[in-house]
């Protein structure tokens, strides 16, 4: 190796690191500066609600089934005066939360979401215990546009088979019109 | 004044200088961080205090306040000797230095480069003594090779410094700052070189800290350390490099000369010292480190052939030249 080319490699690190010294820090100074989070970034979880402010989750149990650690636990029931499926009640144990949005991509009614909200820092770990009250939000999140309802064939009151949207009617099997 | 008032007022102002001594390298310990921040496109430590200022007290506290063991089966008179013996070495070695024209403990003791050599020796000897006493693998590793690098490029700092012994005729620190008309950088760059390698080297900083290295021995001499005599050992190496600044600017940019003497000697002298130190912490954020045979095949085969034709070369002009 010449010795003209090892010193004018070292001269050559000496410059590229003051270089550096020109260039802005890359640090992002929390709490003073807040992180530029991408809308899908996987954060704190909610329970959100329709464009028509009832409640998508329907306690199907897919989330909890999904779940990598079984942090969700669901107890589903159903209201009377609509027919509509509800979680009567919905906690998840954050301690055990990877936040890894599997139980957002196997909701089938976008009611669970992972938001962009890491500031969850509690000093009693029983705090970290979110019930519904604590996860239900009242807008629809992501998906603003969305009503389970309305698309599934599933009947509820006001709403027989058949008449969701593109849906056609069920074929009478008693008649031979077409 | 009586003699007992004089030497109780040495001890004193001896004392004071050490603390600030020790104060101005935990200082650095601090600064090195914030300059390899700014030089990695990242921030320092900045959240104790303002600027993090707070940082280097905070670290102190925290070595002070850890439990002083001492491993079950190492040598526990040597394992306790050799940190002192680092720290001390290289805070005496200042007593020779002059940071301004008369102002020096010590700086006109007319073999002060010698006894700043001899110390050097010393702080090898509590390095290499650190390593052996902790009776476990790492730092023995570490210690044998840092007591190798240690030895084989004082040889070459020795050398590089007698061209500048030959240029003002006398080993005093405080005769050869005023002897520096023109700063022997100019009349000896060659020596300024090597004696700034061996610097480098006899500091155990990047590129030459193989023998400390945590990535390559989990910190080498300094693994069965803890608590203050670690912070000790870490001081030492702060102030070694202290040390080296201060000396190269003595020897080679002129010590406390420049322009609007004498009120401005002491800041020069500063500005000089602090301005290497620079030069230190730049270096360790862009060089990566020597492998170990390469660092010894450097020392004795390049650094040591260069430093003998250096004297040689000094010796001659300086004949020729009368």
């Amino acid at each position: 190796m010449s010795l003209t080319r090892t010193i004018g490699g070292m001269l050559g690190s000496l410059a590229a690191t003051l270089k550096h010294v020109a260039a802005p820090r890359d640090t992002v100074l929390y709490p003073e500066q807040k992180p530029d989070l991408p809308p899908r970034f996987r954060g704190r979880i909610v329970l959100t609600r329709d464009p028509d402010g009832d409640e998508r989750c329907v306690a199907c149990y897919l989330c909890s089934a999904v779940c990598p650690v079984n942090c969700i636990d669901i107890q589903g029931t159903e209201a009377a005066k609509d027919e509509r499926r509800y979680p009567k009640t919905f906690q998840i144990n954050f301690a055990r939360c990877i936040f890894c949005g599997l139980c957002e991509e196997a909701c089938p009614t976008l009611a669970i979401q992972l938001t962009p909200d890491f500031e969850m820092c509690v000093r009693d770990r029983n705090a970290l215990l979110y019930q519904k009250e604590d996860l239900l939000i009242d807008g629809p999140g992501k998906h603003p546009h969305y009503n389970f309802y309305r698309h599934s064939g599933v009947p509820i009151a006001g709403k027989p088979i058949g008449a969701s949207e593109h849906e056609a009617p069920p074929v009478d099997p008693f008649s031979n019109l077409p | 004044m009586s003699t007992l008032l004089h030497w109780l007022l040495i001890l004193v102002g001896l004392g004071i200088t050490a603390v600030a001594l020790i104060v101005v390298a935990a200082l650095l310990v601090f600064a090195e961080r914030r300059v390899l921040g700014l030089l990695q496109d990242r921030y320092g430590p900045n959240r104790a205090g303002p600027f993090g200022l707070m940082q280097a007290p905070a670290d102190a506290l925290k070595l002070l306040s850890k439990e002083a063991f001492v491993p079950p089966f190492a040598e526990r008179f040597f394992y306790t000797l050799a940190p002192i013996l680092v720290a001390s070495a290289v805070l005496i070695s200042f007593v020779v230095v002059p940071i301004g024209p008369n102002l020096g403990w010590a700086a006109n003791i007319n073999i002060g480069l010698l006894f700043v050599l001899a110390m050097s020796s010393l702080n090898a000897y509590g390095v290499f003594l650190g390593g052996w006493a902790s009776n476990s693998k790492f730092p023995l590793i570490g210690s044998i090779r840092a007591i190798a690098q240690l030895i084989s490029y004082e040889l070459s700092l020795g050398l590089a410094v007698m061209g500048v012994v030959l240029l003002a005729g006398s080993f005093s620190l405080a005769r050869i700052v005023e002897a520096q008309e023109i700063p022997y950088i100019l009349l000896q760059p060659v020596g300024f070189l090597i004696f700034l390698i061996c610097g480098v080297a006899e500091t155990h900083r990047i590129p030459f800290d193989l023998p400390e290295a945590e990535n390559e021995l989990a910190s080498g001499f300094n693994t069965e350390y803890g608590g203050m005599r670690f912070g000790l050992f870490f001081l030492g190496e702060y102030l070694g490099m202290l040390l080296i600044s201060a000396l190269i600017t003595t020897l080679y940019l002129g010590g406390w000369h420049g322009p609007f003497q004498p009120w401005l000697a002491v800041p020069w002298f500063a500005l000089k010292t602090l301005a290497l130190v620079l030069l230190f912490f730049w270096l360790r954020a862009s060089l990566p480190r020597l492998r170990y045979d390469q660092l010894i095949a450097f020392g004795w085969k390049f650094l040591l052939p260069v430093a003998l034709l250096n004297i040689m070369g000094t010796a001659l002009v300086g004949l020729l030249w009368k």
